[in-house]
């Protein structure tokens, strides 16, 4: 225990988030919740059984399903790096130069085969193991994008297209090298601002594997569950046919799939499909769509607030944005 | 969040995620095959939620001394009975985690239907190839098959034969019907209709997602999704009859 903990609690304590004075047991309130819930069912099912909430309902519980395994593939792996993994582990398996560091992690991401939704945690937990935040977050963008479960799923989609998965591996690797480098450049580590975690020291490491997986599911689960209720709202109410008007213009047209790609936060292991099926768009167009969406989302950026802090998603999703449509057009005019 | 609430949400959402996949359940928001990961994840949430309790009770005895000063040192005065003192609690964020709980255990939506169909446009792909035509009259075949065949293969195989598909009914704004499957990738966000239009002897009163079996011929006729100029092909009805819902409610595209 450290003496700032002593100090009055100031500041940084949004994430410990306690309200101020509440005595409130929160079993309670969860048991007052549940009941409340299930006394109310009837008038609740009435009024989600519109056919736009319906669609919205079952949108955000499709996403939510989908990401869980993946989730908690994610904080296995990040709660294993936090308790099994010494810290000098990475030191000798990453270059010590962050510089070099970068694309080593770049490829380091093509071994997990995941979705976004397990490569944040991990992320998280390589950056509190001592490695670079560059090279943590080179992993973090190309992980989702370049790991052999969706590069097949890319050739499966563009059949006789193989240049469209060679497209996605190279744009991908780029951007999430360039945006390491950026951050060794640029970032600054007051920007990283993740939240308290439990005490880990003097615990046994069951302890301490399981309280690191209790507090990434609750956490990273409740702002995963922000960006299913966003994507869902998109999907449900936005209707498709904006779409149609932006597809004849080349330079709309990639940013429109680009913006898309952003709102639906699909999975990385189908946004394939989904670019596939939008065939009045320019290949360009939807390699954007496949080089953006895994690196930046709405469900990933609530779960980059929360593992992160705000300060950080806030510049990084941007620039991610930015370079992911930059590097699409230019891989994509050279290969494409 | 006290952890003891932690653990019951945990315990909650595992035990969701496996009554969902013990039940087909999972079908209508995801595909088929992520039931071993969904049932993994439920076992494992589950088991954290037992730790999390197993934990908290040795905790007291393990780390006494450590508790009673942590607590010396937590001045806001937050005192719960489960406390101990830990300074860090869980963000409010984790109460979020309640809403898929509550949707998916008590509400229960349905799969996709028609009002997502129509909204979205046909996602008709070329195939990469035709086989033969099973054997049989009428040939079952599936909605996506027909569709595939009727647009991209002039119907070549298709002539002369009768056809059975089955799919949900959906209504476009001037009351045209259609016939839909409506095919997922990984899950119900992704999902994307295939269309087929009604055409010749059709029920004279059709309720938007009522699952019909279609007995039918081929046609040449054609016309085009508003939504996303996608062709839609059409049946020649011989016989409409309603039928439930199948089990797995969508078509598992993506070739694979």
């Amino acid at each position: 225990m450290t003496i700032t903990k002593a100090a009055p609690p100031r500041g940084d304590r949004r994430d410990v988030d306690e309200p101020r004075g509440s005595r409130v047991d929160s079993s309670l309130v969860l048991i007052m919740l549940l009941l409340v819930v299930v006394a109310l069912q009837g008038p609740i099912r009435e009024a989600v059984s519109t056919p736009v909430m319906q669609s919205w309902m079952t949108v955000f519980v499709a996403v939510v399903v989908q990401a869980l395994p993946f989730l908690v593939l994610g904080v296995l792996l990040s709660a294993v790096i936090a308790v099994f993994v010494p810290a000098s582990f990475f030191a000798r398996a990453l270059p010590k130069r962050p510089a070099l560091a970068v694309p080593v992690a770049g490829m380091g991401g093509a071994v997990l085969p995941g979705c976004e939704c397990a490569s944040v945690p991990v992320a998280g937990a390589l950056v509190r193991r001592g490695v670079a935040p560059a090279a943590a977050f080179t992993f973090l963008l190309s992980a989702p994008a370049i790991n052999p479960i969706v590069l097949t799923a890319t050739a499966v989609a563009f059949p006789g297209k193989p240049e469209m998965v060679l497209a996605r591996f190279v744009a991908s690797l780029l951007v999430a090298c360039a945006m390491g480098w950026l951050w060794q450049r640029l970032g600054r580590t007051d920007w990283l601002r993740p939240p308290a975690r439990p005490e880990s020291e003097g615990l046994g490491k069951g302890a301490a594997f399981w309280g690191s997986v209790r507090h990434d599911v609750m956490h990273a689960g409740g702002f995963l569950v922000i960006g299913a209720m966003a994507a869902a709202t998109l999907k449900a109410v936005v209707p498709a046919s904006w779409l149609q008007a932006t597809a004849d213009n080349p330079v709309l047209a990639v940013l429109a799939l680009a913006v898309l790609a952003v709102l639906l936060s699909i999975c990385s292991e189908a946004d394939a499909f989904v670019a596939a099926s939008l065939s009045q768009f320019s290949l360009t167009a939807r390699l954007a769509f496949l080089v953006v969406g895994p690196m930046i989302d709405l469900k990933l950026f609530a779960m980059q607030v929360g593992t992160f802090g705000r300060g950080f998603a806030l510049r990084f999703a941007p620039v991610t944005f930015a370079l992911g449509v930059l590097v699409s057009v230019l891989v994509g005019a050279v290969l494409l | 969040m006290s952890r003891q609430a932690q653990a019951a949400v945990l315990f909650l959402i595992g035990g969701a995620l496996l009554h969902a996949s013990f039940t087909d359940l999972y079908l209508r928001y995801v595909k088929a095959g992520l039931r071993p990961l969904l049932l993994v994840a439920g076992v494992v949430l589950i088991v954290a939620a037992v730790a999390t309790v197993w934990y908290e009770l040795r905790r007291p005895r393990v780390a006494k001394g450590k508790a009673a000063e942590d607590r010396s040192e937590n001045q806001s005065g937050i005192e719960h009975h489960d406390g101990h003192g830990h300074a860090h609690r869980e963000p409010r964020v984790a109460w979020l985690l309640a809403l898929p709980i509550l949707a998916l255990i008590l509400v229960a939506p349905p799969a996709l239907g028609s009002y997502s169909a129509m909204r979205t446009g046909t996602a008709l792909q070329k195939p990469w190839g035709f086989e033969d035509l099973p054997a049989g009259d009428p040939v079952r075949m599936s909605l996506v098959d027909y569709a595939g065949r009727a647009a991209y293969d002039q119907g070549r195989d298709l002539h002369d034969r009768q056809i059975k598909i089955t799919g949900f009914v959906a209504l476009d704004r001037g009351g045209t019907p259609y016939l839909v499957r409506m095919e997922l990738n990984c899950c119900a966000a992704d999902g994307q209709p295939v269309k087929v239009g009604l055409a010749g002897k059709t029920p004279p009163v059709l309720q938007p997602d009522t699952w019909l079996e279609v007995t039918g011929t081929y046609t040449g006729k054609q016309t085009r999704d508003p939504v996303n100029d996608g062709v839609i092909p059409f049946i020649d009805v011989t016989e409409a009859k309603p039928v439930p819902a199948p089990r797995d409610p969508y078509d598992e595209g993506g070739g694979g």
